[in-house]
């Protein structure tokens, strides 16, 4: 407007000045006193111009500022403003035109197919994406009473990290709340739709859900203190009490239909220990007596489930560096690893995590009969390039395994933990361990000024920390070992609520304990020959497996070991990376853990799966998103995004609306795990 | 400071600087105009054939470019200090906001009152039973599920609640979404819009407007937390039956009851209803123990072994007269939230046109709207001469607010005394419904009398007018002359009112009638009253036998709240489809009850005294055939005081409807109550107003 005005402006002005300048003419011609007089005028006028010059010359550095962010603001407020205006489906529009119709999302294609909402559905989310909320503080958390301190914007975290910490933190000998502190996790389906802003978890599925008419009363999110150990969460919260009691609420309510339960991630150990709880007499269990899942589930869809545990949470207790899951590594890549920050982050965060016993649910379990020995393991041969050959051919990926002498040199994935790079590689009978369980802790290393970022490292003094190093590799059992000596009250609070092993006899007594629940390895499944199980992961992204580390340089305060990220293998094709040696997977939890269970540990009549519930492995190959409007792809196979992907979404939506898991077609398999299954000598 | 000065300084320097710059600049630009000049002459000199005019032609294009110029420069300057204008203003907003985030929680020197909870949690009171918050029509949200194309990308985001801003970006879009079938009363075909579930339901009802949220708070500093404390969030617009049919609402409830009771050492629940969330849960009550089919299942003792206390806040047992003003002419609010919301929008003669209509047809959609008109008929409300509250005195009530501070009893006694000296100006309350100033005062004798029956029956044709039916309500299927035989009938007591409405809005008293009842029962063991449309009217069900169970009626007193309604005709426009309003222009003298067409009596805004307090005060006290099994029954109310200061908020010891829910003698009742103490040990009775007096005057069989 103010444009179209200024030119009126100016138009009108030259009209008059023409009319003046025509008047002018005329006065010229009467005479050329006029003229005389007008060059005297001239003087004055340039007097004027003068001034206004200097009244420009004002226009100093502050109001050019405020010129500059006037300007910013405006342009702001109108791209607000066109932004808010524009129709939504506007993005949409956009990516149409510019890669053609998309598909329809899978709730869209298949309510026109006619499926309706049928089974009540149950969400149980995995570690870190939940939300926790305030109930009770110190004085620093003044004001944040409900807010979320855990998901959402995270601003806390920023504004003031100590206060944020200490209340993240739980108590170090209990494993539950620190006096004085009530964090809550977040009830609904609010608690893990969306991690943070745009960041979605569950709300993708929700919404395709919700298409074909689910709505609140048909779905519900079983949502718990993720930080707690499972059993815990029932002695504070009454967490699994409530499930239950939710679960048979749904199922009544909706004639009887029973529920479908998606458990990602850390859930999936989670709702296995439900569904031992619910069914285990009074005191310990949920007293619902030996045929309650079979009453009230039809399929459990494990999305991402780390069965068998993830090498991930051995360096995340460790060395507090490759971050648990994916989650939390995509909302700070790179800044939690930074040196820069490191000298107080990393201790904060690993003292932090250390009192949350659920992360030790995930150490990887069953020992060397599943995760292999020194020189030998289940995915050894695994080459990333040649799966790539395979993909292009498109073809199953059964026959894949005969070609697979590779003459390179194999990777032991059997170690875990290697120090040193030779460590890893030579022959074990090169190796020379020393066994640190001997050595002894000093206490030299303790240093006041360190106090306040406390780790259990500071009790271990120099000469434990060189024994660490000096055996050289730890496998999967010896990793616990280590684990149990360098966080010895960490590993305390562990292993009265977790267990790692394999069951002998599973009809021992001891088994009725709850901290075998979560250890499909040492657990029956219910009796309960009508449910199906799922095993849903994406493949085809590479996964940390076995770490190289080494001693971080010898300051006092930090945490003494570290992975050793100058160690690259020799090619473009080789497994190992900055330090780690990676195999398929789906960003965060290797092939093996997620599917062996369905593939192997569970599938006929086992002695894990007495009443030989059916189960099916369903892969789902990653491809990145193919370009930015498509957000994080709907073919994603990586292990949050995979709950963006259109099939697993499909999937889920047949189960829930009556399909079994024949219907779905079986298996989908992409990778070696059938193979990789066969390598594992386990009694069955 | 002196860094802001130092800034100020180089700024106020550095222009002169630039002057002298420029004057220097100017100067050399004199300069070269001045050899322009000389060049011209000289050129003139040499093209003497040239006339003069030219010359000066050229001369006046020169300055008429520098003209330009210097206009161009003048409307940038425009642009540039709008520019420099919004800058300003925009640091300045950013400063101050980042000094109100830096800021520390609490000023240094204002020191907050303390929080009931907190101090209750100092002297020891601990968290002992589970609590149900059940809120009331309109303060819980409700989200969308599934909608129509208009509605793209506003899946699981609320439409009512939180910060309405679809209304103003779609506003057709939104009423569409939030309106019921006019049949079923339920989901219109390819919309679902649910109750949004949990705490969050109803905390705030709007950024910065509380409804439960002070409460919550102050439960969780005694230790109340998401697994001891439920909010039974329902879709208010339904019926409450519905709310089962559809959403097995009141199934919920239950398991949600159940399980807290055995997760916290099976320790009863306390359950903190609120406005309409009382009649809800007087519903589940009935429900709960009734056989499956229509009821719950729970068998006869349910109640008893679950339930500790119901504190009803604000209950509007027997209903509010608001309600019948907003569904014959949507003029009151149902509940203040919306006019603290947009005081005067719904009002406002300019959006009035269609505003109303659209609010009107939408509101009429819902049926739980209708079980808030009063019930009880004449015995409870009045009839044409006669009415319970006869002879309150308004302007007594207003001062006795100003001094209620100090010696509450005695002043009550005197106020006693006085109300009867000022009985010379009796405002007939029975008649809540009168056309024209006039009919709300003369003798009954002297009344029109039309039989409402016979004006029934003879139902007239439509007129129905094609151009209006975007909004449609059901008053364009009156005709003219039956809108005047209503206005003709002139008084409408509770009794009549009803006949009103059926005669009005036909469609929606069917559809609502068959899931409420507004009479007396006459024999409770009539087994009609095993019908749900039953439950929720207090003259019509017994309370459950739970003798141990203690029934609270919490509710502020001291302001004055709409009782009957002066209405007058609407001047007649065509698309002016509600023929009704409030005669605004209707005033009583200085001290009379009348203002704005409206006759007040004491309550808290909302709910009237005789509505919230009768049932604990007299149709539930010891055993009467309403309360079989004689569970105790207690009433607290609590003195309005407008909030001391700005700062106070809404006030501390505000009695309006939802303001009460930040009133810290009332919250400090339900913590103790909650904490485990029993009415008794919180004072027992605690009552300002004449709702005793009033009570004993109504005639009805206990």
């Amino acid at each position: 407007m103010p444009l179209t005005q200024r030119k009126k402006g100016a138009e009108a002005d030259k009209a008059a000045s023409d009319k003046a300048a025509s008047s002018e003419e005329k006065i010229v011609q009467d005479g050329s006193e006029d003229e005389d007089r007008k060059k005297k005028e001239s003087p004055a006028g340039k007097k004027k111009k003068k001034e206004r010059g200097g009244e420009k010359g004002k226009w100093s550095c502050l109001d050019s500022c405020c010129w500059f962010v006037g300007c910013v603001c405006t342009v702001w407020w109108l791209l607000l403003f066109l932004y808010n205006a524009m129709p939504s489906s506007f993005p949409q529009y956009v990516t149409e035109a510019i890669t053609g119709p998309l598909p329809d999302p899978p709730g869209v294609k298949l309510k026109k197919e006619g499926l309706t909402a049928k089974h009540p559905v149950v969400f149980v989310p995995g570690i870190v994406t939940g939300g926790l909320e305030l109930w009770e503080g110190h004085e620093c958390a003044e004001g944040l009473f409900r807010k979320r301190l855990w998901g959402g914007t995270f601003g806390e975290a920023y504004k003031r990290p100590l206060c944020w910490v200490e209340h993240m933190s739980l108590d170090n000998e209990t494993g539950l709340d620190p006096p004085g502190i009530r964090l809550r996790p977040v009830t609904g389906l609010v608690a893990a739709d969306y991690f943070m802003p745009g960041y979605f978890v569950w709300a993708v599925l929700i919404a395709n859900l919700a298409r074909i008419g689910y709505e609140e009363k048909t779905m519900y999110m079983a949502a718990y203190d993720w930080r707690l150990s499972f059993q815990n969460t029932e002695v504070r919260d009454q967490t699994l009490s409530r499930i239950k009691s939710h679960i048979e609420m749904m199922v009544a309510t909706n004639g009887g239909k029973k529920a479908v339960v998606i458990p990602h991630s850390m859930g999936v150990l989670y709702f296995l220990h439900f569904m031992k709880w619910v069914e285990a007499p009074a005191p310990m269990g949920g007293g619902g007596g030996p045929d309650w899942c079979s009453k009230h589930i039809k399929a459990i869809m494990n999305i991402g489930g780390p069965f068998l545990g993830v090498p991930k949470a051995v360096s995340g207790l460790f060395s507090a560096e490759a971050k648990d899951i994916a989650v939390a590594r995509a909302i700070a890549p790179g800044f939690l690893g930074n040196d820069i920050f490191r000298v107080q982050t990393l201790q904060r965060v690993m003292k932090m995590s250390r009192t949350w016993d659920s992360t030790m649910s995930m150490i990887p379990k069953g020992g060397e009969t599943i995760w292999g020995g020194l020189d030998w393991s289940p995915e050894e041969g695994y080459l990333p390039s040649k799966r790539r050959q395979i993909m292009n051919d498109s073809q199953v990926s059964s026959e894949s395994g005969t070609n697979s002498s590779s003459s390179r040199a194999r990777v032991n994935y059997g170690r875990i933990i290697s120090f040193g790079k030779d460590a890893a590689e030579s022959p074990s009978s090169e190796i020379e361990m020393i066994d640190f369980r001997d050595a002894v802790k000093g206490r030299n290393l303790a240093n006041t000024t360190c106090r306040d970022v406390w780790t259990e490292y500071h009790d271990m003094g120099i000469e434990g920390i060189r024994a660490v190093a000096e055996h050289r590799v730890y496998t999967a059992e010896t990793v616990l070992d280590l684990l149990q000596f360098v966080a010895p009250k960490m590993m305390a609070r562990g292993s009265a609520h977790f267990s790692y092993g394999i069951a002998d006899d599973l009809d021992d007594p001891k088994y009725e304990h709850y901290k075998y629940w979560s250890n499909p390895l040492e657990t029956k499944l219910p009796s309960a020959s009508d449910i199906e199980i799922f095993s849903m992961y994406g493949v085809g992204i590479p996964t940390e497996r076995a770490y190289i580390y080494k001693m971080s340089p010898s300051a006092e305060c930090f945490i003494p070991f570290q992975i050793d990220t100058s160690f690259e293998g020799e090619d473009e094709d080789s497994c190992l990376k900055d330090g780690v040696f990676t195999v398929e997977g789906d960003e965060t939890v290797p092939v093996l853990s997620a599917g062996f269970m369905c593939a192997k540990g569970w599938r006929g009549k086992t002695r894990f799966n007495p009443s030989g519930i059916r189960t099916y492995v369903r892969e789902y190959d990653h491809a990145p998103p193919a370009n930015l409007l498509e957000g994080r792809g709907t073919q994603s196979g990586s292990h949050v995004d995979v709950m963006g992907n259109f099939a697993l979404i499909e999937d889920i939506i047949r189960v829930a609306a009556g399909a079994t898991g024949e219907d779905l077609g079986g298996d989908q398999v992409y990778s070696d795990i059938f193979k990789w299954s066969e390598k594992i000598n386990l009694a069955l | 400071m002196g860094s802001v000065l130092r800034l100020r300084k180089l700024c106020y320097v550095e222009p002169v600087k630039f002057q002298s710059f420029e004057s220097i600049k100017n100067a050399g630009k004199q300069q070269q105009q001045q050899q322009q000049q000389q060049r011209q002459e000289e050129r003139t000199v040499s093209e003497v054939e040239n006339a003069v005019q030219k010359n000066g032609r050229d001369d006046d294009e020169d300055t008429k470019k520098k003209e330009e110029g210097k206009k161009k420069m003048k409307e940038w300057r425009c642009i540039d200090s709008c520019c420099w204008v919004i800058g300003c203003l925009c640091t300045v907003w950013w400063l101050l906001v980042f000094l109100y985030y830096s800021l520390p929680a609490a000023l240094p020197g204002f020191q907050p009152p303390e929080s009931p909870g907190a101090r209750l949690g100092r002297e020891g009171v601990r968290a002992l039973h589970p609590v149900v918050l059940v809120p009331g029509i309109s303060t819980g949200g409700l989200e969308l599920w599934e909608g129509k194309p208009c509605t793209e990308g506003l899946f699981r985001k609320r439409l009512w609640g939180g910060s309405f801003t679809e209304i103003l970006k779609r506003p057709l879009c939104w009423l569409e979404h939030l309106s019921l079938d006019n049949e079923t009363g339920l989901d219109p075909p390819g919309i679902r819009v649910r109750a949004v579930p949990g705490l969050v339901a109803a905390d705030y009802f709007a950024p910065g407007y509380f409804v439960w949220a002070v409460l919550i708070q102050n439960l969780a500093k005694i230790g109340y937390e998401e697994k001891n404390m439920h909010m039974a969030a329902y879709d208010w617009r339904l019926s409450f039956q519905n709310t089962e049919t559809r959403d097995q609402a009141l199934s919920r409830l239950k398991s949600t009851i159940e399980l807290m009771y055995l997760t916290n050492g099976r320790k009863k629940v306390v359950v903190v209803p609120h406005s309409m969330g009382v009649l809800y849960f007087l519903h589940f009550l009935k429900w709960v123990e009734l056989p499956p089919p229509m009821g719950g299942g729970g068998g006869p003792g349910w109640c008893a072994t679950h339930i500790k206390a119901i504190m009803n806040i604000g209950p509007p047992f027997l209903g509010v007269p608001k309600a019948v003003s907003n569904i014959l002419s949507s003029e009151a609010k149902d509940v203040a939230v919306i006019r603290s919301m947009d005081p005067g929008v719904l009002d406002s003669e300019i959006l009035g046109l269609q505003t109303l209509e659209h609010a009107m047809r939408v509101a009429r959609t819902w049926d739980s709207i209708i079980s808030l008109v009063p019930k009880g008929g004449e015995t409870i409300w009045g009839d044409l001469d006669w009415s319970p509250e006869e002879g309150h005195g308004c302007s007594l009530a207003k001062r006795r607010t100003l001094q209620s501070s100090g010696n509450n009893k005695n002043s009550n006694h005197t106020n006693g005394k006085r109300t009867f000296s000022a009985m010379k100006d009796l405002a007939k309350y029975g008649r809540i419904i009168s056309f024209g100033k006039e009919a709300s005062y003369i003798p009954s004798s002297q009344l029109p009398s039309v039989d409402l029956k016979e004006l029934l029956l003879g139902k007239p044709s439509t007129i129905s007018n094609s151009t209006c039916q975007e909004v449609w309500t059901e008053y364009n299927e009156l005709s003219r002359e039956s809108i005047r035989d209503v206005a003709d009938n002139k008084v409408y007591t509770s009794q009549t009112l009803l006949d009103l409405l059926r005669f009005v809005a036909p469609k929606m008293m069917k559809r609502a009638e068959a899931h409420f009842s507004h009479g007396i029962a006459d024999d409770l063991n009539d087994p009609k009253y095993n019908h749900y449309k039953y439950w929720s009217n207090p003259l019509e069900m017994r309370l459950p036998g739970a003798p141990d169970m203690e029934i609270y009626c919490l509710y502020g007193v001291g302001i004055p709240t709409e009782r009957s309604y002066v209405y007058k005709m609407s001047p007649t426009g065509k698309c002016k489809s509600i023929p009704f309003r409030i005669d605004s222009m209707a005033e009583g003298y200085e001290d009379s009850c009348l203002k704005g067409g409206v006759y007040f009596v004491d309550g808290d805004e909302s709910v009237p005294v005789l509505s919230s307090g009768f049932m604990c005060a007299r149709g539930w006290r010891g055993k009467t055939r309403f309360n079989p099994s004689g569970a105790t029954t207690y009433v607290r109310e609590y003195q309005h005081r407008p909030p001391a200061s700005l700062l106070d908020g809404r006030g501390s010891a505000s009695g309006a409807h939802v303001d009460i829910m930040g009133n810290v003698a009332f919250i400090e009742d339900v913590l103790r109550v909650a904490a485990g103490a029993t009415g008794e040990e919180i004072g027992g009775d605690r009552i300002y107003s004449d709702i005793m007096r009033m009570s004993e005057r109504i005639n009805i069989q206990l």
